[in-house]
């Protein structure tokens, strides 16, 4: 084990699969040259070379297209957006090819391509770069959509989603890149898409959480538990795939849920969760499925409006004992 | 030094067999494309249908002069011809214009995704200036790889105005990657004309504007356009950097099957300029070629004629006898 940070381990597996897989390059806005807009691409340039570390212009049609086009002629390609917002440039790449050419074409063609960078609200960015979109990808058959917490996970499912042979939508966290953690140091360490984890054990709710909303469901826990509420915390790791087996089997124990996210609330992550334990342990709920999400509001740049529109975890544990009443 | 008697009728023999074989495509694609329309109207087709009556020779001039696997080809929803130049069969092209099974998509597609890698071709597109993005990633493919080939990408003269298309240009001029446009130019985005949607119709100097070589070339003509592709192939791979044709046709039928032949004729083009354009039509106009030169005789065009008749009636009958899908298969494929 290494004790490293998120972006570290982000760092990591990039460099790891591409030393292991020559058709594995980098491409986006200032990853080379600049050294990564967040420093997660620092060093590979030197390293890799312009080849397999491509700048690109402002151009984000551009850069999903280079990646889509050369995953469809065979290689691997890690393509950054320098925030999730930008993505929204290059839909059309993303959601009418990336996603699509599989299926339209029988199987006959495969786009195993990662687009990669930072989601996730916060730190006064307002409308344009505070937004967390994962339900627009998460809806479009084709995309796997990974958002991982600690940085072991970072690193393990990002290698798994460069080896995946599907379009992984990877969406990192800004404000989880300081965060430190243990990564294992098998070079062949992946995680499974699909296989949530249990992150802390309880009895009385289910919270679930994904990326920083693991955070706000384990601090509500912490502070849960010293009032005699015991919750037990998943962590979904990837929204596509996602592992209902495992929020079925808790709630089955806990008889009650809190969904966590920091993305909006309607037509979301947390209303698809909310939906599919009511289609599958409706019997087993004692009390609503409870959803902790941003509000629906392009985001406020003035500090005590965005406040206002980013959950917490005393939003959480609030949830928890409406539950519980 | 003069070549000997043998040397040129050799090269005769060479001329006559590669016409004989363009000649012989021309006609496939423009009695497929007559058969397609006909099998609309019987309800055998569904969804959109995009014929390329009139612009035979934009394909014919080109896919023929690729090395196939290897070189890639990229092209809009009008891909019917290009799919049949790459080599793809008949029968399988018009299986999935029917979903059935054994079309080149599995059913899958239909008609804007034929698709046959096998044959370098990634496919058709159902939006407009779609594949011009995809080309600069295959492009760039080709370039990593350190191999001499190209990636052809078609897309019409509506794509120009679209933003993905200059984004991709751009960096397709500046990474110096390998790609052959081919701006399918045949006057109309729709029932728009050039004239009424872009501020700028010399659509070569933009090209230039993102450091790609570029041409305007008759379409109407295929030994113009064979000549015209031979160029820019040269050139691809002699320098690696990519070129851009423009090459000027016209689409004798509507846009789609919404806008059918008659109706299209009454809002944004007269029957007079589409008759005006039929005048030099490509398959016309290489048979009076051939004929002058003596590579053919009204006899073999017949003979021609009515082999690809028949090539096109198997293709229904293979099409028409092939199982629909699996109902359980509904699900395959969406990842890989």
């Amino acid at each position: 084990m290494a004790t490293m940070r998120y972006l570290q381990a982000i760092r990591l597996a990039i460099t790891q699969e591409m030393e292991r897989d020559p058709n594995v390059f980098i491409c986006g806005e200032d990853v080379g040259q600049y050294q990564g807009t967040y420093r997660v691409t620092e060093g590979l340039l030197q390293k890799f070379g312009p080849m397999r570390v491509v700048d690109t212009p402002i151009s984000e049609i551009g850069i999903a297209g280079l990646a889509t086009g050369s995953a469809m002629a065979g290689l691997r390609p890690v393509a950054e957006f320098m925030t999730w917002s930008f993505a929204l440039e290059a839909m059309d790449q993303l959601v009418n090819h990336a996603a699509k050419i599989t299926y339209m074409s029988g199987g006959r063609i495969h786009c195993p391509v990662v687009f990669r960078g930072p989601a996730g609200v916060g730190t006064q960015l307002s409308a344009q770069h505070s937004q967390s979109m994962e339900s627009w990808y998460a809806h479009t058959p084709g995309f796997k959509v990974v958002m991982p917490y600690t940085p072991a996970d970072a690193h393990g499912l990002l290698k798994q989603a460069i080896r995946d042979d599907s379009p992984v939508i990877f969406m990192e966290h800004a404000g989880l890149y300081g965060t430190q953690g243990d990564v294992p140091d098998d070079p062949d360490h992946v995680v499974e898409f699909g296989k949530a984890v249990v992150r802390r054990k309880g009895k009385d709710c289910t919270l679930i959480g994904y990326s920083r909303g693991v955070h706000m469901c384990l601090r509500a826990a912490e502070t849960l538990a010293s009032e005699g509420i015991e919750c037990e915390v998943i962590d979904l790791r990837t929204i596509v795939p996602l592992d209902m087996d495992t929020v079925v089997e808790s709630v089955c124990k806990t008889h009650r849920a809190v969904v966590a996210q920091e993305e909006w609330r309607n037509v979301s992550v947390g209303s698809e969760i909310a939906a599919r334990i009511y289609e599958m342990a409706f019997d087993q709920m004692d009390a609503p499925v409870e959803r902790i999400a941003g509000a629906d509001v392009p985001m406020p740049y003035a500090k005590n409006l965005e406040r206002a529109a980013i959950p917490t975890d005393s939003d959480v544990v609030a949830a928890v004992k409406r539950t519980l009443a | 030094m003069a070549k000997t008697v043998a040397e040129r009728s050799s090269e005769d023999d060479i001329q006559r067999q590669q016409l004989t074989e363009l000649y012989r495509l021309m006609v496939l694609i423009r009695r497929f494309e007559e058969s397609v329309y006909q099998k609309f109207h019987e309800a055998k087709i569904g969804g959109y249908l995009h014929r390329y009556d009139g612009q035979e020779a934009l394909v014919a001039g080109v896919i023929p002069q690729l090395q196939l696997p290897g070189d890639y080809i990229l092209c809009t929803y009008r891909d019917h011809a290009h799919a049949l130049a790459c080599g793809t069969s008949p029968g399988a092209v018009m299986a999935e214009l029917m979903g059935r099974a054994t079309g080149c998509a599995g059913g899958k597609g239909g008609s804007m995704h034929l698709i046959d890698p096998e044959h370098g071709f990634l496919g058709g597109d159902g939006i407009v200036g779609g594949p011009v993005p995809v080309s600069l990633g295959v492009g760039f493919a080709i370039k990593y790889r350190g191999s001499k080939n190209v990636c052809v990408c078609y897309f019409g003269d509506g794509a120009m105005n679209q933003g993905g298309v200059h984004e991709a240009f751009n960096m397709v001029g500046l990474y110096k990657l390998p790609v052959l446009y081919i701006l399918e130019n045949n006057q109309f985005a729709m029932g728009t004309s050039v004239s009424r949607s872009t501020a700028q119709p010399d659509f070569v100097k933009k090209a230039e504007a993102h450091g790609i070589r570029g041409e305007q070339v008759d379409g109407m003509d295929l030994l113009i356009v064979r000549e015209a592709a031979n160029r820019a192939l040269d050139h691809i791979r002699t320098t690696g950097e990519p070129y851009f044709l423009e090459l000027n046709c016209y689409r004798y039928v509507g846009h789609g099957i919404g806008d059918d032949n008659t109706k299209g004729w009454q809002t944004y083009r007269t029957e007079d300029e589409v008759s005006e354009w039929k005048l030099r039509d490509p398959i016309a106009k290489l048979r009076d070629t051939m004929e002058a030169r003596g590579y053919l005789t009204p006899e073999q065009a017949e003979k021609i004629d009515k082999q690809v008749l028949e090539e096109v009636h198997a293709s229904i009958v293979f099409a028409e006898s092939s199982p629909e899908p699996a109902l359980d298969s509904l699900y395959d494929h969406v990842y890989s």
